[in-house]
């Protein structure tokens, strides 16, 4: 029963970062687009001012910004063999919802893949051996190059106004950047982030060790800053409410700071919030998509018709909104054939904390941006021989401490109580000497055979559509190469002088109800063989030419760095390719 | 001829522009579908300020129950010379006001069935909610002492007997009958140091006591000044969504 | 090649006779182009159009007056319900001389003892273009206005026209020069800035003696825009081009009323009628700044703390804000105005600053009404008008329980 409304050339589902990004570049070629959300409104001064923005209580711990459970969540088990249960309350990964999506409580650490992470069954298999990598994992070749993608990294970091310091420059190496980097054109657009007490003395420590640290790259900017769309950001204050929370003094690069006010400027632009697309539409063919429809807040079905169809609606959504309509053949683990739902990762993460004496170090842990930190990339991709270590992947490490906020950051040594006389006392003496760094190892997941994404058969969503169902677990590569990292990190702790060093592996099962970032990768993943991707190199549909799907979906295996940088990457590589070649000549654009 | 409000005269030609203004910026709602296009929305207050707990009656608690969840609060968070314990800090307060609203009714979780138990690593799959966990938890807790302490609620027993009823709930030792003592436990051990912790505004961290004991400044956002002053103790008093003492102009 | 010549000829003599006015005017482009700008430069548009209604012109906007509500009438082309069969000169007399069709008396309402200084030429060249805007059928005509007695009697205009109405071209001065002169100009006549920036009699006619120095209107101040008090002593030409153009510069942004003027008046003007406007505005003799009293030491540390924990993040310790984005408190009118109007309601209810093609970032203050009491609002506004605003007068605790109530009363 739903009710048709006027035509446009182009439907976006989901207003984030990939939507926004598309929005402008399509409206900016003179077509007629509108973006539908699945959530609210939202933007500084009325939704995260400075008054009211820093609540832990409300934004870390209640999820306030977030997408709530009962709209929609997911069924998780590790194995094949169990049986799939509700992800009742965020733990592992909290999934955006509103205008500006992840764009708005993200950290705003804006990596870029290495060359190598883009083909990376041909760099390895060529180096190790193809009987080096387990039979079960399942990493591909992208179909991209790193060398494509630069101009469009160079794009994002420059609408963001990214804060760093570049390492190689057209193959110029560069004192105090990353030295293992992909060779950028230019510069990043604004200089690093300072670096607070810690932060700094982990730098030292790193180069005191032979290591090249360098300031993380930070969409938190160092200075206000106008984009080329005209578009200002404001300094950074180093609030230390960065992450989980909307940034309220327009310093932090998102949708809403960067893109949003020049697009809505645009007359042939429109977005309706609140608003959940239930399916995309496709034509009798199965290979034509015709527009979405979706739901209102009063319940009423709208149809939305499109000439072309962007999907950006975030990893798993993307994944079980092209299951629910039927676009593509789903997954099938047992039969290793289908497409949909295959190569599903997330990322490695572990941590270490450390104490240091009350008597010698202030390490004032509130002050920090959600970006901040001296990293060291060693260890990262095949930075390094991993020959004699029986795994591949890896990630870079830092100390990356985004906060100190007392409920989530109040660490205490092993062994104290966790409650009591001697916790309280605990925490006192420890809050301003011991230092967490949260994310501190950040490696790469590879994918596998038996880790994907698929509809569940139990459980339904307000609707009663099938909520997606993951399966996953760590396998022994992972574990080895985290292990082999937190070691590593551990080590720089002790040589900035702690008394003690906790080290906390990433250990198997995996855990739903553990924190390790949001960054959910696969389900619809780009390349070159229709029969093991959902995507060509240009991010369109193998079955339905008129479909885009953007984000990290996309990602056939992630690398061992934030996402979001090459996510908007790939994003303006496929706008590219829509205004210079498939409005030309729609159509599939890859004879496969 | 008369004229009202003389001064006004030139100008209320204006006066539309201003609702007009308001007109222009267009309304969004935080749950309402709308269509947004030609310019930022905006409004003139904000869209979800926080809601300030008062203070007042216990509105979920039973008398009972609220002698019992002082008394829990303060032996996880006693007091000291320096600090005030959970009660004081009005930790109990806070837990009443969570549990009151929508954290208590599980508000916002996904809480259709079939509800199956699964592995840890699945998360919680009770139906239960927070509220209905605390008023099974506070039950057994006393039930539990009754049975196991000569006839004494949790709240009649010492200090050091309140202590070593926590210590067999949370290794497992004792166990109610309505509920699992040990997820009730786990529930306390999150819920009263963020009651410690979190704004007062949400009717804990009395006087910000909880931020004053470690040097945590609260909802300040600008360290720019500090960023550079490594090793520094940093000095000013916290602040809250409330404020704090030096907002309010000190009579002369 | 002749038969489409003759055939463009007569098109145009076709169009020429058959449009809906029946001014004489001449309907070539450069006229249109000309009366165009000359009407986004006297701001018609905003009183003559419903916001979001797309029938630009077409009247039906509710006016609201110590009289009553007057609805702003239809000004588009059509013949029974617009301007469509009106005369060149009914229509001189309307916009130079505050008179209708029938000879009756308009509300300066509509500011015509300001476009009283344009010329014929410009007036018939904005005749030429709106004849060019769709025709909308739509009936607004004068006695929809919702007037009480005895404010319905038109006839008490004539009293009040011989107070404050002095009809008369724009007499360019000889010893200036012609940039000065189209800035006077421009600032006197269409952009009719003394109606909202110069103080008013009683009777709400201007104080002649006070151009342009400030005045109090709905909850806003518009401010003190001559070279003297400091506002915009400090203000280059450039500063205020920058400003008019796109409603920010290194020092403040314009949100609220002024921030529509931007919108769809200032922001659509040539770069040399701009500067023009800015040097004659800098030429504009003030006065010193009325002293008002100073708050009181403890109401200033306590403003000065407020100030730190909630302002600092984008106004900076200093004041200094970030150019273009927050505005330098040092350097903002309304915060050395001497009335703190706007400062109260811009702390109490926010405030969205104006979108432009080349600033479109609009930054929006956030509110704090909600967070402060009376006596805390107070105490953060005389803190920043004394340490940032040059010592600018402190605010009262009843100053700012008025304005709330000023506030709350405009929504309602």
């Amino acid at each position: 029963m739903a009710r048709k409304l006027p035509a446009k050339d182009v439907v976006i589902i989901g207003l984030g970062w990939t939507g926004s990004i598309l929005a402008y570049e399509l409206a900016d070629a003179g077509l007629d687009v509108v973006a539908i959300e699945r959530g609210p409104w939202r933007n500084a001064a009325t939704d995260y001012p400075p008054g009211y923005a820093a609540d832990e209580l409300r934004y870390r711990i209640r999820h306030k910004l977030f997408l709530r459970p009962e709209q929609t969540t997911f069924t998780f088990r590790n194995k094949m063999n169990q049986t799939a249960l509700p992800i009742r309350s965020w733990g592992a990964f909290m999934p955006p919802n509103g205008v500006g999506g992840g764009g708005v409580h993200w950290n705003a650490e804006t990596w870029r893949f290495l060359p190598s992470d883009f083909v990376a069954r041909t760099h390895l298999t060529q180096r190790y051996g193809a009987s080096f990598l387990p039979e079960d994992m399942t990493i591909q070749d992208w179909g991209v190059t790193y060398d494509e993608l630069e101009p469009h990294y160079d794009r994002f970091e420059y609408l963001c106004g990214t804060s760093g310091q570049a390492g190689n420059v057209k193959g110029q190496i560069i004192e105090g950047g990353n030295p293992f980097e992909g060779p950028r054109s230019r510069p990043y657009p604004t200089p690093p982030q300072d670096q607070p007490f810690s932060h700094t003395l982990f730098g030292k420590a790193a180069r005191d060790l032979g290591y090249k640290p360098f300031p993380q790259p930070s969409g938190n900017l160092s200075h206000a800053y106008q984009n080329p769309l005209g578009v200002r950001l404001g300094p950074c204050t180093y609030c230390g409410f960065c992450e989980w929370f909307g940034c309220g003094n327009y310093s932090k690069a998102s949708p809403q700071t960067t893109i949003l006010p020049a697009l809505l400027r645009k007359p042939n632009f429109s977005a309706r919030d609140n608003s959940e697309v239930m399916r995309i539409n496709v034509d009798g063919s199965g290979k034509r998509a015709t527009g979405v429809t979706f739901v209102d807040t009063d319940g009423n079905e709208w149809e939305q018709p499109a000439d072309l169809v962007i999907l950006s609606a975030f990893t798993i959504f993307n994944v079980q909104l092209l299951l629910l309509s039927k676009i593509g053949k789903p997954y099938d683990p047992v039969s290793n054939t289908g497409v949909v739902g295959r190569n599903f990762t997330h990322q490695t993460i572990s941590d270490v904390t450390s104490f240091f004496d009350p008597a010698k170090f202030i390490f004032n842990p509130f002050i920090a941006s959600g970006a901040i930190g001296m990293c060291i990339d060693e260890f990262n991709g095949d930075n390094f021989d991993h020959g004699p270590h029986g795994f591949v992947g890896g990630g870079y490490m830092g100390q990356v401490q985004t906060n100190g906020r007392p409920i989530e950051t109040a660490p205490v040594p092993p062994g104290t109580p966790l409650w009591g006389a001697e916790w309280k006392k605990a925490v006192k003496e420890n809050y301003q000497s011991a230092l967490k760094p949260g994310t501190g190892v950040h490696g790469s997941m590879y994918s596998y055979r038996d880790v994907y994404v698929d509809l569940d058969p139990t459980y339904k969503d307000r609707f009663g559509r099938p909520l997606a169902r993951i399966t996953m677990d760590f396998h022994d590569n992972e574990i080895k190469q985290n292990a082999f990292l937190t070691d590593k990190f551990a080590e720089i702790f002790k040589a900035m002088g702690a008394r003690q060093v906790v080290k906390e592996y990433r250990k198997a099962p995996y855990d739903v109800t553990k924190y390790q970032t949001t960054h959910l990768c696969g389900g619809a993943i780009m390349g070159t063989d229709p029969g093991t991707s959902a995507l060509n190199r240009y991010l369109q549909n193998w079955d339905v030419p008129n479909l885009f799907v953007m984000g990290a979906s996309a990602f056939p295996q992630n690398a061992g760095y934030n996402p979001t940088g090459t996510v908007a990457a790939l994003a303006f590589w496929a706008a590219d390719a829509i205004r210079t070649k498939y409005l030309k000549n729609p159509g599939q654009l890859i004879d496969a | 001829m008369t004229f009202q409000n003389k001064g006004d005269i030139m100008i209320h030609r204006r006066k539309f522009l201003i609702s007009a203004a308001l007109w222009f910026t267009g309304t969004t709602s935080l749950t309402r579908a709308s269509v947004i296009s030609g310019h930022m929305p905006w409004s003139p207050f904000p869209m979800s300020p926080p809601e300030f707990v008062r203070p007042g009656p216990w509105q979920f608690f039973t008398v009972d129950e609220a002698v019992a969840i002082e008394a829990i609060v303060d032996r996880i968070i006693p007091a000291d010379p320096e600090t005030p314990g959970g009660k004081e800090a009005g930790c109990a307060v806070f837990i009443d006001r969570q549990l009151k609203g929508p954290y208590g009714s599980g508000a916002g979780l996904y809480n259709r069935g079939p509800f199956i138990k699964g592995t840890k690593e699945q998360g919680p799959q009770s139906p239960l909610t927070p509220a209905e966990l605390y008023r099974k938890g506070l039950a057994g807790i006393d039930k539990y002492c009754k049975a196991n302490l000569g006839g004494k609620t949790f709240a009649q027993l010492s200090p050091d007997q309140q202590d070593d009823v926590l210590k067999k709930i949370e290794s497992g030792e004792a166990k109610f009958e309505e509920v699992d003592a040990q997820g009730f436990f786990s529930a306390l051990l999150k819920d009263v140091p963020e009651g410690f912790f979190s704004d007062p505004i949400h009717g804990g961290n009395r006087d910000m006591v909880g931020w004053s004991m470690i040097g945590f400044p609260g909802i300040r956002y600008d360290y720019r000044d500090w960023v550079h002053r490594h090793n520094e103790r940093y000095p000013h008093p916290p602040v809250s969504i409330a404020g704090r003492a030096d907002w309010t102009p000190h009579k002369a | 090649m002749r038969s489409v010549v003759a055939t463009v000829v007569a098109l145009a003599v076709i169009a020429a006779s058959s449009g809906t006015a029946v001014s004489t005017g001449s309907q070539d482009f450069a006229t249109v182009e000309r009366g165009r700008y000359l009407a986004d430069a006297a701001d018609c548009k905003s009183c003559h159009t419903v916001p979001g209604s797309n029938r630009p012109f077409a009247g039906g906007r509710p006016i609201e007056t110590p009289f009553g509500t007057l609805i702003s009438p239809n000004i588009t082309p059509d013949r029974d319900t617009g301007i469509g069969d009106w005369t060149d000169d009914e229509f001189d007399a309307a916009v130079r001389h505050g008179r209708t069709r029938n000879g009756a008396y308009l509300y300066p309402a509509m500011p015509f003892p300001y476009y009283a200084r344009m010329s014929r030429d410009d007036v018939e060249a904005i005749r030429t273009y709106l004849n060019t805007v769709t025709a909308v059928h739509s009936d607004v005509r004068g006695n929809q206005n919702q007037l009480p007695f005895p404010f319905n009697i038109r006839t008490a205009m004539m009293a009040w026209d011989r107070l404050y109405f002095k009809p008369g071209e724009f007499q360019a001065h000889t010893d200036k020069s012609e940039e000065w002169n189209r800035g006077a100009y421009l600032v006197q006549g269409p952009g009719h800035c003394g109606a909202c920036h110069t103080p008013k009699t009683v009777l709400g006619g201007d104080e002649s003696s006070k151009l342009l120095r400030g005045y109090a209107l709905q909850g806003w101040f518009a401010p003190d825009i001559t070279s003297g008090q400091g506002s915009l002593a400090d203000w280059s030409a450039d500063d205020i081009v920058t400003y008019l153009k796109t409603g920010h510069n290194q020092h403040a942004a314009a949100a609220g009323l002024m921030g529509e003027v931007v919108d769809l008046s200032t922001s659509k003007m040539h770069d040399d009628d701009l500067k023009a406007i800015a040097v004659y505005l800098k030429d504009v003799s003030g006065s010193a700044r009325p002293t008002g009293a100073t708050a009181d030491p403890n109401v200033l540390a306590a403003g000065g703390a407020i100030y730190q924990d909630l302002c600092s993040a984008c106004h900076a310790a200093d004041g200094k804000g970030v150019p273009n984005m927050f505005p330098d408190l040092n350097e903002t009118a309304t915060v050395l105005a001497s009335d703190p109007t706007t400062v109260l309601r811009v702390i109490l209810q926010g405030a969205q600053s104006v979108a432009t093609d080349k600033e479109p970032t609009g930054p929006a203050m956030p509110a704090f009404g909600w967070q402060l009491n009376d006596g805390q609002v107070a105490a953060v506004a005389s803190y920043i008008r004394d340490r940032f605003g040059k010592k600018a007068s402190g605010v009262t605790e009843q100053q700012v329980q008025k304005m709330r109530s000023q506030l709350a009363a405009s929504r309602n």
